[in-house]
């Protein structure tokens, strides 16, 4: 009982939650399920931009994909660290994302089709994330808070990268910018559904708030995402594809229209247009490299055995 | 198809940020060998020139005080303040002290 109280001094007095502290099972497992899912996100989230790393436009576009998408590998490894703290073990996570047990963003299910989609992804999905993120990294558990900043400093150069992108797609030509308002046409509202199920369908928001692990809901965070973009939106010169999309002076802020919810839980639940695929990637490359796995163990049980 | 849990072993990261800083921890990662964990901390740590020095160290190699101790674990500095400079009165007209 005295550690339980002190758990919620520490997190009330927004101290940081350490590794070997002790804390609620509840706590722990809602950490594992959240890091992990955001781990796995980023591992998936590597495959519909390493779609375009082989044709990208130009060598400077290439090396500053292949580095994003490495940035991507990057997050997701932090992530499962932070994950094997808590007592999960990454070997673990990879086999439940592999057997669909564990979940990603929804977002990663909807396909690249044009290279304006790279840009798009790095404005509007990165974007979003980053709304995500930033009050990530003062969340309650010390290990997950260090890892969100570190990818929170890595995720401003994806999100300039693709707005640069666009912004130098929008001075082309007409095709080039058909494409890219194509592309803010396919990738707005997933954009927006990143954030999660409304206020009052989020089953995990409140005792999340309250542990301090999530410290702003889902609707406050789309909100703040929808003001950023408009903006950006207006400077690029592309229409985001919502009518309802107007500046609320008694609020403070836009107005937008409903989101397809249906949509949304058909994604999630495995419907989307990419899911069966990311996964079949992602076990064929855990599989394919298992042999370096294995030689790697095996080389270092040799050197061992010899010195 | 199951391998071992965690066949390869944790390894902590600890990076110097430029020369005269002390190393500090940034993280973990899994390696099969000592040189190995060097080589991915590098590309796991300092994609951007974040270091000049890594030290990668066998996680079960470090003895750690138990938080669950912490307040006998560290009691025998919390009452000695003499040893803080600020115990000591020294009037204000004393130069250089």
């Amino acid at each position: 009982m005295d550690l339980e109280r002190e758990f919620e001094r520490v997190v009330a007095a927004d101290h940081r939650i350490e590794p070997r502290d002790w804390m609620p099972d509840g706590y722990r497992k809602t950490l594992i399920r959240q890091i992990a899912q955001h781990a796995h996100s980023e591992i998936i989230g590597m495959q519909p931009e390493g779609n375009w790393i082989s044709r990208a436009p130009s060598l400077r576009r290439k090396a500053i994909l292949l580095a994003k998408v490495q940035d991507e590998a990057g997050h997701g490894l932090y992530l499962y660290a932070a994950t094997e703290t808590l007592g999960a073990d990454r070997e673990d996570l990879t086999t439940k994302l592999i057997e669909g047990r564990q979940k990603y963003s929804s977002i990663f299910n909807y396909p690249t089709l044009t290279f304006a989609d790279v840009g798009v992804i790095g404005w509007l999905v990165d974007g979003a994330a980053i709304c995500n993120q930033v009050p990530l990294c003062r969340t309650s558990y010390g290990p997950y808070a260090r890892a969100m900043i570190r990818v929170c400093k890595e995720e401003s150069f994806h999100q300039r990268q693709g707005y640069e992108l666009l912004m130098t797609m929008m001075r082309g030509t007409d095709a080039q910018k058909a494409m890219v308002q194509d592309a803010v046409n396919r990738w707005w509202w997933p954009s927006l559904m990143m954030f999660g199920p409304p206020d009052a369908e989020s089953s995990n928001t409140e005792q999340s708030m309250v542990w301090r692990i999530k410290r702003h809901t889902n609707d406050e965070l789309r909100q703040r995402f929808v003001d950023m973009s408009v903006p950006q939106a207006e400077k690029l010169g592309v229409t985001l594809p919502d009518p309802k999309i107007a500046w609320n002076a008694e609020r403070g802020h836009h107005d937008f229209g409903d989101i397809d919810w249906d949509e949304f839980w058909q994604v999630v639940k495995g419907d989307g247009p990419c899911n069966a695929e990311r996964i079949e990637n992602r076990r064929k490359a855990h599989e394919d490299g298992a042999w370096v796995r294995e030689a790697a163990a095996a080389y270092a049980a040799k050197k061992e055995r010899v010195a | 198809m199951t391998e071992p849990r965690s066949s390869w072993p944790l390894y902590e990261v600890f990076v110097r940020g430029k020369r005269g800083l002390n190393h500090v921890h940034v993280g973990s990662l899994h390696a099969p060998d000592d040189e190995m964990a060097l080589r991915n901390a590098r590309d796991l740590y300092t994609r951007r020139n974040e270091g000049v020095s890594i030290w990668v160290v066998k996680a079960d190699a470090i003895t750690a005080s138990s938080p669950d101790e912490k307040d006998p674990f560290f009691a025998p500095a919390g009452d000695k303040v003499y040893r803080h400079p600020t115990f000591y009165a020294i009037p204000e007209d004393v130069p250089h002290l």
